[in-house]
């Protein structure tokens, strides 16, 4: 591949630029949105019942007073730096979050919207991005890139939900969590295959990742033509809801703690990769053979062992993702069930650059743009008279990424051995 | 193959290999139709027939090609380059997109058909070349992987189509005059002949084959081919030789777009007259592995996207006969890239030299 | 030949090939306890190769190899590791993204059920650091050091791992002298502590200072054992080499004209984003050949490429003729008639797998007669490839061929061919010769002078010492990306040139 493009002549200051972004956004909110918004006042509920609080506002006064606070910030940004600037630009990110929501309850006909539930849906909605993501840092983090997540989502759907109608569960339970385990292996060897492709056999991780991806589109459509079809399986039973006691409780979050387990799984899942990653042998060993495998090689550790480790585990968790879609939210198994989540997912990835805290919040953001999609096409939202389409939203991860990788908020650096076929000394 | 004269050996070598995942893919999914409960020697002989049993067959198996040809010579030319464009999807939708788009203006309507079929190709051809030059800038210039951008960028077009051909309110390109989300149709004008009538066989076959000489006649007899192999062999000598790396990425992805734009608005105008939005899903996977098959060789393209085109019109016959699934033919095609991409498996199983380095 | 102590590592007729070459044939050699053992040879001799046996990362096709005088298999360095054998090698293992700390345990890591225990690991770091007087900081990362601390990370790896056999791949190579001369000192405090090391090198001042016994290594041979006190250095560079070894060209005197080549307060960036060439000045006059000396790392690269305008210049002037070609592109610059044989002529200088006659016209494919418009002339590229292989004695089964499939020798005559088969004003040439046959040495020295002879200023820059002193009219030396002395060949003693590479500068 070509890596000979220099980028450095045209390193203009990060930090500039986004402050630079956000003072040009915040002199267009004071100056052309504010006065185009409505001067009616209206309310951001957090929950439902007379006591869930409650804001409420004008939303020409409240977009005057986020883009001044935008253009402070973003000057901050562009003429001095350190800690608080850095700080000033997330709260910024914010209150951009924060102006959409504004903007968006202003331009429909609503007086009021409630929060909480969006908050709990992006979670929701971001929670296969999160699983997926994780997938892929596993395998990426170990120097093999990923494009088969998606292959290996929509293998453990499949998979998973075939065993489960051939399995004649019907009322759930134990054979549900049977089919869980199958989805989980599904995408386990999915990634295995991908991993005996691209490790042993050398071949371009892109071209194996792509032979994955067009495997379990064929398996699981042919497997659901071919078997659940004629079965007629489509159960609509899924995985049971839990609730964390007094947790659930809580007022404006209590939400989220009334969920699916698979969904509860994600966050462990993230905080058990962040701790292994950085805290165990086997997390130091895949961070090394990533960046520098014949480094690790030298020191007798095996590269291909801890690759194949590695791919496989992103695989399992892929699969899991997968599980999600039919066996704990559907209840049954369409073709190209997943939908580009996986695809979303790697946005995630490159988007957190890698690293498990922000590749979860990347997950969570573009889990919120989904949700947020949903949501205003609830509250009627008109631009120039139109309904705002849904698609500019669910655009929105894609876009995001492009403009990570570019470098404008960021750079993304990739591990060093990515992509790079390893050959073990003879 | 130890019997065969050397210099046979060595001008056969590039298409054994081929043939052989090919065969060896047939086979694995054999597996899955007896496992099905049919009988493989029923199917295979059923697709065989749906593809090729009739002349209308054929024609519709070429037909079914056509645009996978100019898809995956997309993918090829830039791989050439050393650039991974898996965004063949995208470029083609929108290829399709603008030729749909400018086909239906209506101040063109009554327009000749030798004005407005270049006017519509050309709408195809600028739609991809966008779509194209979009990741080729942004990896000359931040170093942006192109793998990443163009399927970000696929997503991106196919949201696009389907907003501007599923809209509803306001109407932005949707016929209202049928109940599907399509586009309105191109007037007849703009509409490449049919060459078998009712077979979806069009003129635009030519158009690719043209497409694919051309390429071939550029990469090996021009400047600019040289370039494009320079690069994509040793971009540092390249760049050492006088040649502007970011000049020839930026230019690949775009020329690569563009002829998967073409095939887009050849699609469009030849075969079906207008656009819906969902037609294009996964062509971009389809390519890689056709272009991958063929070994990035523009001639070796033509069979390949034939044994897709095949492949795909042979399937409802298949279906009839042996109550097996038309999604048998996705398992043989994702398994004929795994044998291609894992070829040392084919290698090692037919006793065969193993390959030097360098790929393709 | 061999002194007292038992031997801790025995090497017995060890024969190791890679596709068409052997790298070692029926190599034996052993090491004492505690002696420094100099493995001598030039670059390709199989120094690197006969180690990585040693260390469990190749195994040999025929020979055995004993550990205190057991015979061992190794399958990996883990087992090389497990005998107490560590190595430091010539291009350092390390991962740049993690700390020290974590570099060092890498593969000998404490856990307990998996969870790393870095606190007593740090603990022993900072015993060893402090016993060898090696200090690092444990928290830092890789990527942010010096080349010559990270030299330091790469030897507390081995003693982490209490390795008592050092295996040390040109240590030397990436340090300036006054680091050279701290490290030479901390291998003798290594010794003394009771480790036994593998040193090697092809660098004959070192040997003398570190070695107990020396074993030279030729073309994948053993071609002598000796020690320092049995030999001396022009007797060991011919044992190196081969054959005396003489880099003085027949030439002669020069006739100076103009300056073509002009370079004013030139500033360069390294791949890294760090300074490498810092306001250096010299002039090259057509018809002299101007030669850079200068420990390697020092900005030749860097120099060379900038002024080729392959790398961005950040500040100074670089004059062709009188005319700046800073911001110019490679081609328009080469379009001055500057030609350039690189340095690494398989990364850069040619395309492994396009035919010979595409490689000699790889920077003028698109002009009359290779190509006539939109359409390359391939007639005309073969006729003109037939004509340049007769004339530079290129061996090549025919110009179709892959250029890959040709012997490092020729492959640089094709470089060299191309490059100097048209008229140049100014002719750049790093390294010209570097792991080359003597006859193709010898070839090329005689065209770069004969280059001169008609006018050309050639700029010449060269690891080798003796190749610059041998070839220019003009040396200077470069020293921390500056041009800190330049004197006419005359002046030019190895002592006083040594002395400006070391320092800098000529007062001691
Ligand atoms: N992994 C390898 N594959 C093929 N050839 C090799 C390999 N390693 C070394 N060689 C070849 O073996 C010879 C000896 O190389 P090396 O041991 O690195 O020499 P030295 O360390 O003395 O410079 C060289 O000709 C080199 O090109
Ligand atoms: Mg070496």
């Amino acid at each position: 591949m070509i890596a000979a493009v220099a980028p450095r002549r045209l390193r203009l200051d990060r930090q500039r630029v986004v402050g630079g972004f956000f003072v040009v956004g915040g002199f267009l909110l004071v100056f052309a949105v504010a006065p185009a918004l409505t001067t009616e006042s209206k309310r951001f509920l957090f929950g439902i019942g007379p006591d869930a609080p409650s804001w409420t506002f004008v939303p020409s006064t409240a977009t005057l007073w986020i883009g001044g606070a935008l253009v402070l910030l973003g000057a901050a940004a562009v003429g001095w730096r350190g800690r608080i600037v850095q700080a000033g630009l997330v709260v910024a990110g914010v209150l951009s979050v924060l102006m959409i929501l504004v903007a968006a309850l202003a331009l429909s006909s609503n007086r009021s919207t409630n929060l909480a539930p969006l908050f709990v849906q992006s979670l929701r909605l971001g929670s296969p991005i999160a699983l997926g993501a994780l997938a892929g840092l596993w395998s990426e983090r170990s120097g093999v890139v990923n494009i088969g997540i998606e292959g290996m989502m929509l293998a453990g759907a499949g998979i998973g939900f075939v065993a489960y109608a051939l399995m004649n569960g019907g009322a759930g339970g134990v054979p549900l969590y049977l089919a869980v385990l199958v989805a989980v292996v599904a995408g386990g060897l999915f990634a295995a295959l991908h991993a005996f492709l691209s490790i042993t056999l050398r071949t371009d991780q892109i071209v194996s990742g792509v032979a994955v991806n067009l495997l379990a589109i064929g398996l699981t459509s042919f497997l659901r033509s071919q078997i659940l079809v004629p079965l007629n399986a489509d159960s609509a039973t899924t995985l049971p809801e839990l609730s964390i006691p007094i947790l659930s409780d809580l007022p404006v979050v209590g939400g989220v703690f009334t969920a699916k387990p698979i969904f509860f799984f994600t966050f462990f899942a993230f905080a058990v990769a962040a701790f292994v990653l950085v805290r165990t042998r086997w997390g130091l060993r895949v961070r090394a053979v990533g960046e520098n495998p014949h480094a690790a090689e030298t020191l007798g550790i095996d590269v291909i062992r801890v690759r194949y480790g590695a791919v496989i585990l992103g695989g399992c968790i892929a699969g899991l993702a997968g599980a999600q879609f039919s066996l704990e939210t559907v209840g049954s198994f369409d073709d190209l069930m997943t939908n580009g989540t996986g695809f979303i997912a790697l946005a995630a990835l490159i988007f957190g650059k890698w690293r498990p805290g922000p590749v979860l919040a990347g997950a969570m953001f573009f889990g919120f743009a989904r949700a947020l999609g949903v949501r205003i096409q609830l509250l009627g939202v008109e631009i120039a008279g139109f309904p705002l389409p849904s698609q500019f939203l669910q655009a929105v991860p894609y876009v995001v990424t492009i403009v990570v990788l570019a470098g404008a908020i960021g750079r993304a650096v990739p591990p060093a051995a990515i992509g790079k076929p390893y050959r073990r000394s003879r | 193959m130890n019997g065969l004269p050397a210099a046979l050996r060595r001008g056969l070598a590039p298409v054994v290999v081929p043939v052989l995942a090919v065969l060896t893919a047939l086979a694995v999914a054999a597996v899955a139709v007896v496992v099905a409960g049919s009988s493989p020697i029923v199917a295979y002989g059923a697709l065989f027939e749906g593809a090729f049993g009739t002349p209308a067959r054929i024609a519709t198996t070429i037909g079914r090609a056509t645009p996978f040809i100019g898809t995956a010579l997309a993918m090829a030319f830039a791989y050439k380059a050393g650039l991974f464009n898996i965004g063949a999807e995208g470029q083609i939708l929108a290829g399709a997109l603008l030729a749909a788009w400018v086909g239906t203006w209506s101040f063109l309507q009554d327009w000749s058909a030798w004005l407005l079929l270049p006017i519509v190709l050309g709408a195809g051809i600028v739609g991809g070349f966008v779509w194209g030059i979009v990741p080729g800038i942004l990896k000359a210039k931040t170093g942006a992987h192109e793998v990443i951008t163009t399927i970000m960028l696929n997503f991106v077009m196919t949201l696009l189509a389907v907003w501007l051909v599923n809209s509803l309110d306001p109407i932005i390109l949707r016929d209202t005059a049928v109940s599907v989300a399509r586009t309105r149709p191109l007037p007849d004008a703009a509409r490449l002949p049919e060459l078998v009538a009712g077979t979806k066989l069009h003129w635009g076959i030519f158009l690719m084959l043209g497409l694919v000489a051309a390429t071939a006649w550029v990469l090996d007899r021009t400047p600019f081919g040289f370039e494009v192999r320079a690069v994509g062999t040793n971009a540092d000598a390249a760049t050492y030789a006088g040649m502007s790396v970011a000049r020839i990425t930026i230019l690949v992805m775009a020329i690569s777009g563009a002829m998967a734009g073409l095939a887009g608005a050849g699609h469009v105008s030849g075969a079906d007259g207008h656009l819906s939005p969902g037609v294009f899903v996964n062509v971009g996977f389809d390519a890689i592995a056709i272009a991958l098959l063929a070994r990035a060789n523009p001639y070796g393209i033509v069979p390949a996207a034939l044994l897709w085109g095949a492949l795909l019109s042979g399937a409802p016959l298949m279906q009839q006969r042996a109550g097996m699934s038309t999604d048998l033919v996705r398992i043989i095609e994702a398994a004929i890239l795994v044998f291609i991409a894992g070829d040392v498996m084919i290698r090692r199983l037919f006793r065969l030299p193993e390959r030097e380095e360098a790929p393709v | 030949m061999t002194q007292g102590g038992h031997h801790v590592l025995e090497v017995d007729g060890v024969t190791k090939t890679f596709p068409g070459v052997v790298a070692n044939r029926a190599v034996s050699f052993d090491l004492a306890e505690g002696e420094v053992h100099c493995l001598l040879g030039e670059n390709g001799a199989g120094k690197t190769t006969l180690m990585n046996i040693v260390y469990g990362l190749y195994r040999p096709d025929e020979g055995t190899i004993r550990v205190r005088g057991r015979e061992v298999e190794f399958s990996s360095s883990a087992d090389a590791i497990a005998h107490g054998i560590g190595m430091v090698h010539q291009h350092f293992q390390l991962v740049p993204t993690l700390t020290v700390l974590e570099n060092v345990v890498l593969g000998a890591e404490r856990v307990r059920r998996g969870v790393l225990e870095l606190g007593p690991a740090r603990r022993t770091l900072d015993e060893l650091m402090d016993r060898y007087g090696l200090p690092v900081d444990p928290d830092a990362l890789v990527g942010d050091l010096s080349v010559g601390v990270r030299q330091r990370v790469e030897l507390l790896k081995a003693l982490y791992r209490d390795a008592d056999v050092l295996i040390l791949d040109e240590p030397t190579a990436v340090l300036t002298p006054g680091e050279v001369d701290e490290f030479l000192g901390t291998v003798r405090e290594l010794v003394d502590l009771g480790k036994s090391v593998v040193f090697i090198t092809h660098k004959l001042r070192e040997v003398a200072q570190v070695a107990d016994r020396i074993t030279v290594l030729r073309g994948g041979e053993v071609v002598g054992r000796t020690t320092p006190a049995e030999t001396s250095e022009a007797e060991l560079a011919a044992l190196m080499v081969g054959r005396e070894v003489s880099f003085a060209v027949e030439r002669t005197e020069a006739h100076p004209g103009e300056i073509a080549l002009e370079v004013v307060d030139l500033v360069v960036d390294d791949d890294r984003g760090h300074r490498a060439v810092d306001g250096c000045s010299f002039a090259v006059r057509a018809g002299e050949i101007f030669g850079i000396a200068g420990v390697e790392g020092n900005g030749q690269r860097e120099l060379v490429e900038a002024i080729a305008g392959m790398r961005p210049v950040v500040a100074g002037e670089v004059r062709v003729a009188g005319r700046s070609v800073v911001g110019l592109d490679p081609r328009r610059i080469a379009d001055l008639g500057v030609g350039h044989i690189p340095e690494d002529r398989t990364r850069h200088g040619l395309i492994g797998p396009f035919s010979v006659a595409d490689n000699l016209v790889l920077n003028r494919y698109h002009e009359a007669p290779y190509a006539r418009g939109l359409v390359r002339d391939r007639s005309a590229v073969r006729r003109h490839a037939e004509e340049l292989v007769e004339t530079f004695d290129i061996r090549t089964p025919g110009v179709d061929v892959p250029v890959a499939q040709l012997s490092g020798g020729n492959q640089q005559k094709v470089v060299v061919a191309r490059e100097l088969s048209r008229p140049l004003a100014v002719l750049l040439v790093a390294q010209p010769t570097r792991g080359l046959d003597v006859g193709s040495i010898e070839f090329i020295h005689r065209r770069l002078v004969e280059m001169r002879d008609r006018g050309t200023a050639v700029l010449l820059v060269s690891a080798e010492l003796d190749e610059v002193l041998g070839l220019a009219d003009t040396v200077g030396v470069l020293y921390r990306g500056r041009i800190v002395a330049s004197m006419a060949a005359e002046e030019a003693d190895r002592h006083r040139i040594g002395l400006l590479m070391a320092t800098g500068s000529e007062a001691a």
